[in-house]
């Protein structure tokens, strides 16, 4: 599974474990991001949607159901780690050259995903 | 005579020398955005798991002028994204019909489609 | 030449016996409307300066010699007509060899890291078992040409390295370029040689360290869509990567 040309040996990257869920991600944020950032943070907050919409009791019953769990949860850590790939190569962009800071910021990143997605898989599985 | 070629080093402002290049930037910097709010909203659910007092208090949170402010960045962004998203579609996923290409505008437009049609689900299922 | 207006050119000139980072000299070139950069450079090189160094070959876009970055953008110079650059043939044109490279003199740089990343994805058809010639030619029907015919017109002149900023951020990656020609062969209906190239392609260098600026598309003078290839890669590794995960024994093959 690996190749010497000249003076470079080249193996196969373990890298579509990052990128499947950047690319699944950033399809999924395309989708549903711009309305459902329209709702929670604009539109009820300024009660241009009645408050009502997101109740405790109706967000309640949504994400006790267990299709409303599948629904968020891949609604939310498939794009929280689309921006953790998308965000750790911007950082790199601009001006993380070296092997090691390359590390730390990628293991910041893929952290921050890690931590999240935890934190949405114990919320989630903690009612029902 | 010995070789002794100048090796040019990348500066890290080279995103800054072209409008091309902001464009990808602004592009990237959607992540923030992106992780960002999907990381507020898990933080919401988790709330949503301890009751309705703290469910209240992420909604008063939500409602507080800096929230929105954000959260008005972030539709901005997030729409950037998807818009971005949509346009390259046709250039990861080249279609052929036939001994042709299908052109670019009917899988972006169908992209769009499908996006106001997820919108309209979400709207219609907050409203209802 | 009388009564002809001039204008500037600039010229980034890096001379390795005596410079340590290139410096920028600029000459007065007698302005022609049907002149290109290339035609000033070779004016200057025979009436002014005959040490000015640079390559070009067959002034028609086809060799791929004569990149270079004229007013900081990645063109090939006998294709960028002054007259686009000039407002009645005045004003000041500047030329730099393409960016990302080391500067071996002038406008000329060192290719060889491209030239050993050019061999390592084996651009040409590669197969497992020959065909005799008694059993003829290998049919290939239009649409299977069409599938990756754009990929064909590479004539690696450099420009999307240049254009690239992961090239110039990571100095392993294969680039726009190689990767593309892996791609048209890949999808070459007579090759069989996808699995070896994809050793070199799936690497840590090289389509994964592509962000999709698409930069590279954008200065191809010959539409060969290097960042489109890369994506199309991207997606096939990655389907690669996971059934090799997913069914045993499918990797070792």
């Amino acid at each position: 599974m690996s190749k010497t040309t000249g003076r470079k040996t080249y193996t196969r990257a373990n890298k579509p474990l990052v990128w499947f869920p950047f690319a699944g991600g950033g399809l999924v944020a395309a989708l549903m991001l711009p309305v459902m950032i329209f709702v929670t943070g604009i539109a009820v907050p300024l009660g241009l949607i009645d408050a009502e919409a997101l109740s405790y009791d109706r967000v309640y019953a949504f994400a006790a159901n267990p299709l409303g769990k599948i629904i968020l949860f891949g609604v939310l850590v498939l794009p929280l780690w689309h921006a953790a790939h998308r965000f750790r190569m911007t950082i790199q962009d601009l001006g993380a050259r070296t092997s090691g800071s390359r590390s730390v910021v990628a293991a910041l990143c893929y952290g921050f995903g890690m931590v999240f997605t935890l934190l949405c898989l114990a919320a989630l599985l903690s009612f029902w | 005579m010995s070789r002794k070629p100048y090796e040019p080093t990348l500066p890290n402002t080279w995103w800054l020398e072209k409008p091309f290049y902001i464009r990808y930037m602004l592009r990237e910097m959607t992540s923030f955005f992106v992780g960002a709010y999907v990381a507020i909203l898990i933080v919401g659910l988790w709330q949503l798991s301890q009751g309705p007092d703290a469910w209240g208090s992420f909604l008063g949170v939500l409602s507080h002028p800096l929230s929105v402010i954000f959260h008005v960045l972030a539709f901005v962004f997030a729409t950037f994204h998807t818009v971005t998203w949509f346009a390259l579609t046709p250039r990861t996923t080249p279609i052929m019909r036939g001994d042709h290409f299908v052109p670019p505008g009917p899988i972006i437009g169908a992209q769009y489609v499908i996006w106001a049609a997820a919108s309209i689900v979400v709207l219609a299922a907050v409203l209802w | 030449m009388s009564d002809t207006t001039t204008f500037t050119l600039e010229v980034l000139r890096y001379n390795p016996e005596s410079d340590d980072v290139p410096h920028a000299e600029s000459f007065s070139v007698p302005y022609q409307e049907d002149w290109v950069v290339l035609d000033a450079l070779n004016w200057v090189k025979d009436n002014v300066d005959g040490s000015l160094t640079f390559r070009w070959s067959c002034h028609m876009a086809v060799c791929g010699s004569c990149g270079m970055m004229v007013n900081n953008e990645p063109v090939l110079s006998c294709k960028a007509f002054l007259r686009d650059y000039l407002k009645d043939g005045k004003g000041t044109i500047t030329v730099g060899a393409l960016k990302n490279f080391p500067v071996e003199k002038d406008l000329v740089i060192v290719m060889d890291s491209f030239m050993e990343k050019l061999e390592a994805v084996k651009p040409w058809i590669i197969r497992t078992t020959e065909k005799p010639v008694e059993e003829g030619t290998f049919i290939q029907l239009p649409k299977q040409l069409k599938r990756f015919k754009h990929h064909t017109s590479c004539i690696n002149c450099l420009l999307c390295y240049a254009a690239c900023p992961q090239v110039g951020l990571n100095p392993g990656f294969i680039g726009p370029a190689a990767l593309a020609l892996a791609h048209r062969y890949n999808l070459d209906s007579r090759d069989q040689g996808k699995d070896l190239r994809k050793d070199v392609t799936a690497s840590e260098y090289g389509v994964w360290e592509c962000t999709f600026v698409s930069a590279c598309s954008e200065v191809c003078p010959k539409d060969v869509e290097p960042a489109g290839a890369i994506q199309e890669q991207k997606i096939e590794s990655s389907i690669d990567w996971a059934l090799d995960h997913l069914i045993p024994g499918r990797k070792a093959r």
